[in-house]
């Protein structure tokens, strides 16, 4: 099993470079190989995720093993909390991938379309598995930069703006990034994580701590589009292609968002008081300020981006909340809750908001506009784009039996429950604003007068696929809720989270 | 210790190069400033006073005090990223020349809201 | 685009010989001094584009110039991919294994495969330098025809 580890990086990073060598002789090679690779990283998460994994699996990259316990080398660990979102990558990936095959046909230089998704996907594949502080810098990088040539594919005047803006942007978060990597190595004189742990919970909480945290918490804030460092985000979600944005939206401001802040937080430092109220405090802004901005949108696809904002901040309070309680050493299975609500709502997030920036290219790919404004009136000649975007937005606004309504449930009862009674109302309040708002997408996009006396026809046969199966997914993905299922997928993922600097302790074994 | 404080100036210094710079290439100059300090900053956390360059030669003194060498390979690997990040500006910098004739930032301003 | 002066150009013919030479002994001694492959791979990269700016070039051309070196970074790099994948099968069978026989420290042939990794990523960065250049350079060529 523990050979299998290293397939999630070497597969995408040898079909990236297998492309354009062979793209050139034979046709629709590159659509092919870059599907069944995605299929396959795919099925292997889901029989990893229900397999079990018992302890963490720790792959030793170049065969180094440590020298009077002290790890040297690069370290490629595989639990709970890593198989859960490497699922959500490879099937976001994967479903991204086959929607593309139609809808890029209209951009020129279709080869390196392929081999720059394959790059990003090796690079957060990469963040995800790794284990050493200077490897996560290098796999982000990876996976960053070719998110901003992908921004900027198609070369019109917005989408060149879009993604010069993000660019540097995204760039002075990278060099945050490595700054407190620096500083971290000043202080502990080694770059492995579980050994960084070991050290650090010797010491205590001094200001040379403090300023790396904040640092690293701006530095992933940014890549994760916490208000204040959101700037970037509705420019470059709303310019890119959809499937595209549908990847960025929906996986990676999260594999390299938010990921990085659960494993940096919970497992290397240990929790702290100040820390926690930050992270909270970021994250019910995002909620409140997210929603406020997307009401007056008239442009779909930043509507869309606005949304991200708000439902991220919903993952966010989850986690600070469980962070909070566990400082003060109250009830952990409250704790637990808040987490398994948040990790719950984070997968939700992927499968909802990924369908729903599909749909607004599928309308984009038949009406030509995102204006909705001049939309209106197609539901009868596109049934099947219709009817999953009335699914994803009942989903995204908490309306049973969609996923939706379970994971903010759940997160609200853990408000209540631990006595955080402003979170539950404002949770609450921005659930019902974001119905309002969907209300208004699906009535000007779908409902309205007839405007526009272009013939419409359905999108073509590999698009709808797509968006069948997301819609699928989120009635199916209610049923986590449950006991039974909750056991096999969420819980190995909240109980890394939850054994906080345990995590060192399983790995290199003191 | 006055030298990693420099260090941090010279970060700063680029900061405020791609905060108040309204050419395009201005802001991508300034934003390889704030790239080398944090380099420099780098290297400098691994010296070790009286040592040598870490490299294994063939007849080798007794007691020899090396200098760290994991920044300079960190640094290494990061130069390289570092080349990527300014091709990658710089070709979109050029494409955006040829679509709005200027390289002034006050008149890109299509995305709005 | 056009080519510089003659005398220009008969400089540049004799120094991009040795600045060939210079590229290729940097990164073969990668394991021995410092440099290695970034370092080299950008010198053996320089001696090319002399050539391509001393002399000038036409657009087709400089098109089938970059198809080629496209081509070779990818192989370059797909050729170090199976280097190590190759460690899943020999020795300790994990992947990115240094299998070959180490030597003596301060020889040429040593330290397994470094070397060849050396060359391999010392081409493969070269061939990135000159593709970045001519697809600039192509770019610029045919916005003025227009």
């Amino acid at each position: 099993m523990s050979t299998l580890v290293p397939l999630y990086v070497i597969l995408p990073l040898a079909t990236a470079f297998l492309i354009p060598i062979f793209g050139r002789l034979i046709k629709g090679f590159e659509k092919a190989l870059l599907s069944l690779v995605l299929l396959f990283l795919t099925l292997l998460s889901v029989y990893i995720l229900f397999n079990g994994i018992q302890e963490p699996i720790v792959y030793a990259v170049g065969g180094w093993e440590p020298v009077n316990d002290v790890p040297i080398g690069i370290h490629l660990v595989l639990d709970g909390l890593s198989v859960f979102i490497l699922l959500i990558t490879s099937l976001i990936g994967f479903l991204a991938t086959f929607y593309a095959i139609s809808y890029i046909k209209k951009y020129t230089a279709e080869n390196n379309f392929y081999a720059l998704l394959s790059l990003m996907i090796a690079g957060m594949n990469g963040v995800i598995l790794t284990g050493d502080m200077f490897n996560l810098y290098v796999f982000l990088e990876i996976a960053v930069i070719a998110s901003y040539a992908l921004v900027a594919f198609g070369t019109e005047k917005q989408e060149l703006e879009a993604s010069f803006k993000y660019q540097i942007l995204g760039g002075v978060a990278s060099l945050f990034i490595l700054f407190s990597i620096g500083m971290l190595y000043w202080k502990t004189q080694t770059l492995n994580m579980a050994d960084i742990s070991n050290i650090l919970s010797g010491k205590d909480q001094d200001f040379f701590l403090l300023f790396t945290q904040v640092l690293l918490i701006a530095g992933f804030g940014l890549k994760a589009a916490m208000i204040p460092f959101h700037a970037w985000l509705p420019d470059a979600h709303s310019s890119a292609p959809s499937p595209i944005s549908a990847m960025l939206s929906g996986v990676l401001i999260k594999a390299v968002g938010i990921y990085a802040i659960l494993r940096l937080f919970f497992n290397l430092f240990m929790i702290s008081y100040e820390i926690s109220i930050v992270i909270t405090v970021i994250g019910a802004l995002s909620m409140v300020i997210g929603v406020f901005l997307a009401i007056g949108q008239w442009d779909l696809k930043r509507l869309l981006a606005y949304h991200s904002i708000s439902q991220m901040g919903y993952v966010v309070i989850g986690v600070g909340m469980g962070m909070i309680i566990m400082v003060k050493g109250g009830n952990l299975s409250i704790a637990s809750l808040a987490i398994a609500g948040g990790l719950f709502h984070l997968i939700n997030h992927a499968v909802f908001k990924g369908l729903l920036f599909l749909n607004a290219g599928a309308i984009e790919y038949v009406t030509g506009t995102r204006n909705l404004k001049m939309l209106g009136g197609i539901a009868k000649d596109l049934p099947v784009t219709t009817s999953t975007s009335l699914g994803a937005s009942l989903s995204i606004s908490g309306i049973p039996p969609f996923n939706g309504f379970f994971s903010k449930l759940i997160i609200i009862i853990a408000a209540i429950k631990g006595q955080f009674y402003l979170l539950a109302i404002l949770a609450v309040l921005v659930s019902i604003i974001t119905l309002a708002s969907f209300m208004k997408f699906q009535r000007y996009a779908f409902f309205n007068k007839k405007t526009f006396t272009r013939k419409v026809k359905e999108v073509p046969f590999t698009m709808c696929f797509s968006m069948i199966v997301l819609v699928i997914l989120c009635l199916a993905l209610s049923l986590l809720a449950i006991p039974g299922v909750r056991e096999v997928v969420l819980t190995p993922a909240v109980d890394v989270i939850m054994r906080t600097t345990e995590y060192s302790s399983s790995i290199i074994g003191m | 210790m006055i030298v990693y404080i420099m260090c941090f100036l010279l970060f700063l210094v680029g900061l405020y190069g791609i905060v108040t710079r309204r050419n395009l290439i201005k802001i991508v100059i300034s934003f390889t400033i704030m790239e080398f300090s944090v380099f420099l900053f780098l290297v400098l956390i691994g010296y070790i006073e009286g040592g040598e360059a870490p490299i294994l030669t063939k007849n080798l003194p007794e007691n020899v005090n090396f200098v760290d060498p994991l920044p300079q390979a960190m640094v290494l690997t990061a130069i390289v990223i570092g080349l990527a990040t300014s091709a990658m500006l710089l070709a979109i910098a050029i494409r955006l020349y040829k679509k709005y004739g200027t390289f002034d930032i006050r008149e890109i301003k299509n995305l709005k809201g | 685009m056009e080519g510089l002066t003659p005398i220009v150009k008969k400089v540049a013919q004799l120094m991009s010989g040795i600045i060939f030479v210079y590229g290729i002994y940097i990164v073969v001694h990668g394991h021995l001094t410092p440099g290695g492959a970034f370092a080299g791979g950008i010198i053996l990269a320089g001696a090319f584009i002399l050539l391509i700016l001393a002399f000038g070039s036409e657009v087709i051309r400089l098109k089938k110039e970059e198809t080629g070196s496209s081509i070779t970074e990818s192989l370059s790099i797909l050729l170090t991919l199976i280097l190590a994948i190759g460690g899943l099968f020999i020795g300790t069978k994990v992947f990115f294994n240094n299998y070959l026989p180490k030597g003596e420290v301060g020889e040429l042939i040593s330290a397994g495969l470094i070397p060849i990794y050396n060359i391999l990523i010392g081409i493969e960065v070269a061939a990135a330098i000159i593709t970045i250049f001519l697809a600039l350079v192509i770019f610029k060529e045919e916005e003025e025809e227009r």
